[in-house]
Parts: structure tokens; C-alpha cells; sequence
């Protein structure tokens, strides 16, 4: 049997194969990796009936442009994401994100833009043909790691899709609403009191606006400088996902997906795991605003936000 | 052997074994880290997704869905662990070379220190170090101590390309780049031995925090024959 996949036309801007992560391997040095936006990440694969952690396209801004050789798929797409479905016979047809379609062998994929947001995510029923490293389909392109080499796509490249055939497509949508608030809640950081008192209140107090310094790894921020009071520099130890560190320049930066597993720079703030998709999907030029919260607040808002991405998936029909 | 536990945002576990940076602390952390790794491993605490140690401190990352900091917290606080007694360490020998074209900073460091080049080497080979810890890039080891007479800050202005193999030393560390990566080491000497292998899956690190490492010159002839 021939097989069926994916021919990149076009690669985008940093499309590569995510999934839920990559634990235990922060002591050697390697990050988490995966998804950026893990809640629309698996509501893709739920649209396709996927297990929750299957491994899908990430893809960010411009999104790619890809053509199915073979056979025919089932897919979704989710996110705030422009696209177009070219059929084979010159048929364009617009896509919407949150419902499934039916592919065919020489139709393409056109995912033009990511709109007022970063991220979005190309799922297939059946997953693509890969294989894990480490426990994860996360690509790593930092420690060259997972599929494709550990690289991000580029043109030529070919994807190769588990099932060779998409048998009874029934279409499968929910009503995604997105978020539009750029409240960004945090609990106090490790070196907090490294802080002077007029800087710990600039930051809970006053806007910050994203960066074009902003990738997989980290989002770089610019406004009111916080000023050290203690020291500019920590002994190197761990880093995780949310935290917010302040260089000598005094503006923050937030760690991301792709994060270095240690740093030496002092940790002001931990944006909240509720929060992390919200950040993620940031486009540079936005402004934010840190908000407190303490542990059992931020405990609450996860469970609510868990509960939220559950019902989600539990809507889909 | 934690002086103090408290919480990194909302799915970490922040522990400080004091304030610092010596092979004693520093074994007191891999002590915790060995012996949680084993819980983690035969399942008998879940939701743990990640352990970091580093010279002073243990993060212990977890899943907000499965756990949280109150309950791990109190697994820490009822745990008995022994001191590490260094008998699952290894010694690694590690080749160097420190040809002018691979040791980038040897000629300047040799002139900020006002010690010779050849000097620097010597007292670089003549000590064996300990491994504090693992990260930044994938099995970037953190060496120490170097001898007082070579220790020096950080560069100015950082590399955006440090070579992958390059021996660097700063302040009392020294280490290696496992990957080509920025970085702001004074670089002085280059090994071509594969320190990480990410096609050794079940132990890609060459080096783990709680080693003892010993470098000896080559020459570039024979770095140059290494891989072949």
C-alpha cells in the first residue's frame, strides 16, 4: 500500500510536531518542550479522536502551506487561525477552527495566519508516524531531539500519517470562546525581596509590553525597570516553566516550553500554571499587567481552568 | 539537611540546603535527588514530572492534576535520607586540548591573570573536580574548584556561538560546552570527547552531578584523529 502524507509546500514560520512534553530530564539539561497553548493542543486531538497526547503541528504566526499525497485524512485545526482548504478541483473553501474536515489525496492545507495570538495546532485522526524519544513526540530543537531530527519542518519535507485512510468523517466542532485578558495572575517569586519596594509595586501596578524577543523559549518584556536592591546575580539553579526573572537591565522576562533547565538571574514572579496558555498566545506588542495571587488562589484557578479545558472536550459532537 | 522549602509558582517545590556553594552542601542536595529519583522511578510518590538539582537547591517540579506543593511537602518533611557516600560516583577522564585555535580566551586570560599560558595549564590539569550539577544545555557538566591562581569573571560580553567541546572556566567552576551555544565562559581548551549523547537513550550524560572528573592534555593531531 502507498503510503499517505504530507508534502511541505511551504514550512511557516516555526511549524514543528508538539505534544503534551517532555518530563524528567531537567537534571541533564533538558526542557519540557511541548505545546505552547496545552489547552487548545488537546481539544485538537479531541476533535479527531485522538488520545490527548497524540503528537500534532505546532505552528506559529505565518502556519504552513501542505499538500496530502495518498489516501485521505481526517483533520482539525485550532486556534485563532486563518486558512484555506484548496481542494483538488480548484475549490477553495475557508476553514474554521474548532471543527473537523475531510481531506482527500492532492487537496492542500493553506494556514495563512495566526490571528492576534501566536500559536495554533494541526491535528489528524490517527496521528502522524513518529516516534517518541525520551517518552514524548515534543521536537527539540535546542538539544536536537524528537522527530524530524529534533528540527522544525521545512519545505520538502515529508510527514507521514499513521492511518492511510480516513473512514466515516463526522464532523466534530465546539464553541471555542478566547480569552481576551491580558491579566497575567503570578505568586511572589523566589527572590522577590531582591527587589526594591517601588520596583515590587511597578510591577503589580503598571503595564508591560511584549517584546519581539519573544519565541519557544521565553518571552523578553519591556517597561518600568525594576531595580535590584541585593544582588543581580543568583547561584545558577532550576528554572520551570512561568517563571519571571529579572537581568541586570531590570526588565523581565518570562520562561517558556523550550526554557534553559537553569539560569542565574533572580526570580521576581511564577506566572500561574492557569495562566501559562494566555501568555503563551501573547503577540509582541501587547501590553499586560501582573496580577498577586497567593498559592491556594492559584491552586483554585488551576482546578477551574482544568475543569473549563475538560468540558471543552466533554462538548465536542 | 533542607534548610528551608518553599514554593515556585504553583507546580514547584523549591528546597535550599544553605547559602553556600560547596562539595558538602552540594552533596546533601544529590543525596536528596538520588533518593527521590529512586521514589520517582518505582512510582511510590506521583505526579513528580521533574527533579533539578543544582549546588544549593532541589526544585521538584510536579502535575497540578495529580499533586500539589502541601502533599509533596509533607512527603519531604517524613523523609529519612542518608547521606550521599559518593560509592555510585564515577571517575571520567576527560581529554583536552589547548591548541590557540580552540582555546579562545587562554592567550587573554593568560594576560589578565599575568600567569603564562603554559602555567594555566598545568594548574588546570593538576586538580581533579567534583560535578555539581547537570543543565543549562543538555549535560552541560558544572565542575569545580578551580585552582585560585586561574579563576576570573565571566566575559564582558558574552559568545553568541561558543564551539560545541569548548572548555570554559569562570569564578571557581569550569565546564563544558555539550553544544554549540551562546554563552560568556573564558574558554580554554576544547575536548572531543561526546559528553552528552542523545542516541544513548538509557544514559546520554557522560558526566552526573557527584563525579569526579580529571582532564589531560592532547595534542591537536590527536584531536583532530578523535572521531575518525
Amino acid at each position: 500500500m502507498t503510503d499517505t502524507y504530507f508534502e511541505i509546500l511551504r514550512s511557516g514560520t516555526n511549524s514543528s510536531i508538539q505534544d503534551k512534553g517532555r518530563n524528567h530530564l531537567y537534571h541533564i539539561g533538558i526542557a519540557l518542550s511541548g505545546a505552547m497553548d496545552q489547552r487548545i493542543f488537546s481539544i485538537s486531538n479531541a476533535l479527531v479522536n485522538n488520545n490527548p497526547n497524540e503528537g500534532v503541528i505546532e505552528f506559529a504566526y505565518q502556519g504552513p502551506l501542505l499538500k496530502l499525497k495518498n489516501g485521505s485524512v481526517n483533520f482539525a485545526i485550532t486556534g485563532n487561525v486563518s486558512f484555506n482548504i484548496l481542494r483538488k478541483n480548484s475549490i477553495i473553501e475557508e476553514g474554521k477552527c474548532f471543527q473537523s474536515y475531510f481531506l482527500e489525496k492532492e487537496d492542500k492545507i493553506d494556514i495563512i495566519y495566526t490571528k492576534d495570538s501566536v500559536f495554533g495546532y494541526l491535528a489528524i485522526e490517527g496521528g502522524f508516524k513518529i516516534e517518541k524519544v525520551w517518552g514524548s513526540y515534543s521536537v527539540n530543537t535546542k538539544a536536537k531531539i524528537g522527530p524530524n531530527n529534533g528540527e522544525k519542518f521545512s519545505v520538502g519535507d515529508k510527514i507521514y500519517i499513521n492511518k492511510s485512510e480516513a473512514k466515516n468523517f463526522i464532523k466534530k466542532k465546539i464553541e471555542y470562546k478566547k480569552s481576551v485578558e491580558t491579566t497575567i495572575r503570578t505568586t511572589k517569586g523566589t527572590n522577590f525581596d531582591y527587589f526594591s519596594e517601588e520596583a515590587k509595586n511597578k510591577f503589580f501596578n503598571e503595564e508591560y509590553q511584549v517584546t519581539n524577543l519573544s519565541d519557544r523559549m521565553g518571552m523578553r518584556l519591556e517597561g518600568p525597570k525594576l531595580e535590584n536592591i541585593v544582588n543581580t546575580n543568583i547561584k545558577s539553579e532550576g528554572l520551570v516553566k512561568g517563571v519571571v526573572q529579572v537581568p541586570s537591565d531590570g526588565n523581565p522576562i518570562i520562561m517558556f516550553s523550550d526554557h534553559g533547565s537553569i539560569g542565574g538571574y533572580p526570580k521576581i514572579a511564577v506566572v500561574i500554571t492557569a495562566d501559562h496558555d494566555k501568555a503563551a498566545q501573547l503577540i509582541p506588542g501587547s501590553k499586560i499587567k501582573f496580577k498577586e495571587v497567593n498559592l491556594d488562589e492559584a491552586e483554585k484557578l488551576f482546578k477551574s481552568h482544568f475543569n473549563e479545558t475538560k468540558n471543552y472536550i466533554e462538548q465536542i459532537k | 539537611m533542607i534548610k528551608n522549602i518553599s514554593n515556585l509558582g504553583d507546580a514547584a517545590i523549591y528546597c535550599d540546603f544553605g547559602k553556600e556553594v560547596n562539595k558538602n552542601i552540594n552533596l546533601n542536595v544529590i543525596s536528596y535527588f538520588k533518593h527521590l529519583q529512586k521514589l520517582v522511578k518505582e512510582k511510590s510518590i506521583e505526579g513528580i514530572t521533574n527533579l533539578t538539582p543544582s549546588y544549593n537547591k532541589l526544585i521538584i517540579s510536579f502535575d497540578l492534576s495529580i499533586t500539589n506543593y502541601a502533599k509533596i511537602k509533607k512527603i519531604l518533611e517524613t523523609l529519612e535520607v542518608k547521606k550521599n557516600n559518593q560509592k555510585d560516583s564515577k571517575k571520567i577522564r576527560i581529554p583536552i586540548c589547548f591548541d590557540n585555535d580552540l582555546a579562545l580566551d587562554l592567550i587573554s586570560l593568560s594576560k589578565k591573570l599575568k600567569i603564562s599560558p603554559n602555567e594555566i595549564e598545568d594548574l588546570y590539569l593538576n586538580k581533579e573536580y567534583f560535578c555539581y550539577m547537570t543543565g543549562f544545555i543538555a549535560g552541560m557538566p558544572f565542575l569545580g574548584d578551580i585552582n585560585e591562581k586561574i579563576r576570573f569573571d565571566r566575559l564582558q560580553t558574552p559568545r553568541v556561538k561558543v564551539p560545541k567541546g569548548s572548555v570554559g572556566i569562570t569564578e571557581q567552576f569550569c565546564n563544558i560546552y555539550t553544544f554549540e551555544s551562546p554563552g560568556g565562559w573564558n574558554i580554554i581548551g576544547n575536548t572531543p570527547l561526546k559528553v552528552f549523547d542523545k542516541l544513548n537513550l538509557s544514559n546520554p550524560s557522560l558526566i552526573k552531578p557527584g563525579d569526579q572528573i580529571n582532564f589531560y592534555k592532547i595534542s591537536k593531531q590527536e584531536y583532530i584523529k578523535w572521531n575518525d
